[in-house]
């Protein structure tokens, strides 16, 4: 016999977010007046460094439908690349950048939007400089557990090709499915396809 | 490289063990046919983008969000249905309280009908209940509410599904890497076993760790019952080696 890891515990499983996720996360959307607003709606608190970019999208299911009861989030770090999180030890990210954005996608359409600010890079943790990116996590209806990915840019291609994460990717022709693409002046758009041929890459982080 | 005193930092998270949480293809559960990947996820090793997150302040919280009996009521109103306190730790993977941690729920009324546009159910709103509330956990870990009991509800997947009671959790931890979304259920409700979203749990211990006990000691006589459901985020390796390459 041998000593128990007792101690231990185990990640408490995940259940879908249900039709629903929008009372719990953003209920003055759904018309809950409540907090005094939702949470993550604004990115910025004050003028921002680095470029101000806004990003679209939507999501679909396999049947090429969008979604509209999702709820996306995602995360990233500052033009500099710092993250304004309690576990910062770089250096002093900017006071009025969140770095966080959840967004419930409109009620018609299920298209979600981001106004943010272009990110810097950070590093991997072997000390490559991973590209430019953020991070992003999809819930909803019929998705037992959130799902991981992210969003790199298609006008960083000398960036891209060296990032760790893009090149262990055995599949390269599904790389663009990890690219927001290019719209307009700092207009770029990311839709997310939860199956088919344009599957969106997910990610076990 | 020095492997000399220093203090110990935070490593990467300890893998998500799949073996144990749902799958995403769950044909019983019709809608995640749809809306689950079939490529096989891509893993790396957690880096700074996961292993940060944003910070939420205690002074976000107000004084009624944790008080779904009376966030949404009118004054000198409360919500109708068996007054109960949901309380318990967020803990990670190693045993540790979650400070800090980011706690938001929301839930049907004891009729079992969501406030929501797109609610179908024939039982009635109540004018004083929302169903959404939120907190942030203490220095151990804790957190505690004051609601409602919810009501089971019927939704359209079988010909005849129904949602055992159920509160909907969202927490927020100190990664992004720890993002999670579950539900709680109610100790004894017979329709735990029927339910097809439960039904994707893998095994009896995955829906015993989703299923919050009663707990007398906690009850307020003559006031509210009391369940307790504590909550595991992933945790993160201390690692005390600088044996990493850095700058290449
Ligand atoms: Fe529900």
């Amino acid at each position: 016999m041998v000593q128990k890891l007792h101690d231990y515990l185990r990640e408490s499983p995940s259940q879908t977010a249900g039709p629903y996720v929008h009372i719990g996360c953003t209920p003055n959307f759904t018309g809950i007046d409540i907090y005094g607003g939702d949470l993550g709606t604004s990115m910025k608190t004050g003028p921002v460094q680095g470029t101000e970019i806004t990003i679209k999208g939507t999501v679909f299911d396999g049947m090429g439908a969008p979604l509209r009861d999702a709820m996306i989030e995602i995360w990233q770090p500052d033009a500099a690349g710092l993250f304004p999180s309690a576990n910062e030890t770089r250096g002093t990210p900017d006071p009025n950048f969140t770095g966080w954005g959840r967004s419930p996608g409109d009620m018609e359409t299920g298209e979600f939007t981001f106004d943010t600010v272009k990110p810097g890079a950070v590093p991997y943790p072997d000390g490559r400089m991973q590209a430019p990116h953020i991070t992003a996590w999809i819930v909803a209806r019929g998705i037992n557990i959130g799902l991981h990915t992210r969003i790199y840019f298609d006008d960083e291609q000398v960036a891209n090709a060296a990032d760790p994460v893009l090149s262990r990717i055995e599949h390269q022709n599904r790389v663009p499915t990890l690219l927001a693409k290019k719209e307009a002046a700092g207009l770029y758009r990311f839709d997310i396809h939860l199956q088919g041929p344009a599957e969106t890459i997910f990610f076990d982080i | 490289m020095s492997l000399v005193n220093l203090p110990p930092k935070p490593g990467g998270f300890i893998p998500r063990d799949r073996t144990w949480q749902p799958d995403g293809l769950t044909p019983t559960y019709k809608t995640s046919v749809r809306r689950s990947p079939q490529a096989p996820l891509l893993s790396f090793p957690s880096t700074l983008s996961e292993e940060t997150s944003p910070v939420f302040g205690h002074h976000l919280i107000g004084p009624l969000d944790n008080d779904l009996i009376l966030n949404y009521a009118q004054p000198g109103q409360s919500a109708i249905g068996p007054r109960i306190i949901v309380h318990g730790r967020v803990l990670d993977e190693l045993g540790r309280g979650v400070a800090g941690a980011l706690v938001e729920f929301w839930q049907a009324n004891a009729g079992g009908r969501y406030r929501h546009k797109k609610e179908s159910y024939q039982a009635a709103l109540d004018p004083n209940f929302g169903g959404c509330g939120r907190t942030i956990t203490g220095a151990d870990g804790s957190y505690e509410f004051r609601t409602i009991q919810p009501g089971p509800y019927p939704w359209p997947n079988g010909m005849n599904d129904w949602r055992p009671a159920h509160i909907h959790f969202s927490l927020f931890g100190h990664g992004f890497a720890q993002r999670l979304i579950t539900q709680m259920y109610f100790e004894g409700d017979p329709l735990i076993k029927r339910c097809p979203i439960v039904g994707v749990l893998k095994s009896q211990e995955a829906v015993d760790a989703l299923t919050a006990p009663l707990d007398m000691h906690q009850s307020v006589p003559m006031d509210c019952l009391a369940y307790k459901f504590d909550m595991v985020l992933r945790g993160q390796r201390q690692t005390y080696f600088e044996n990493r390459k850095e700058g290449l």
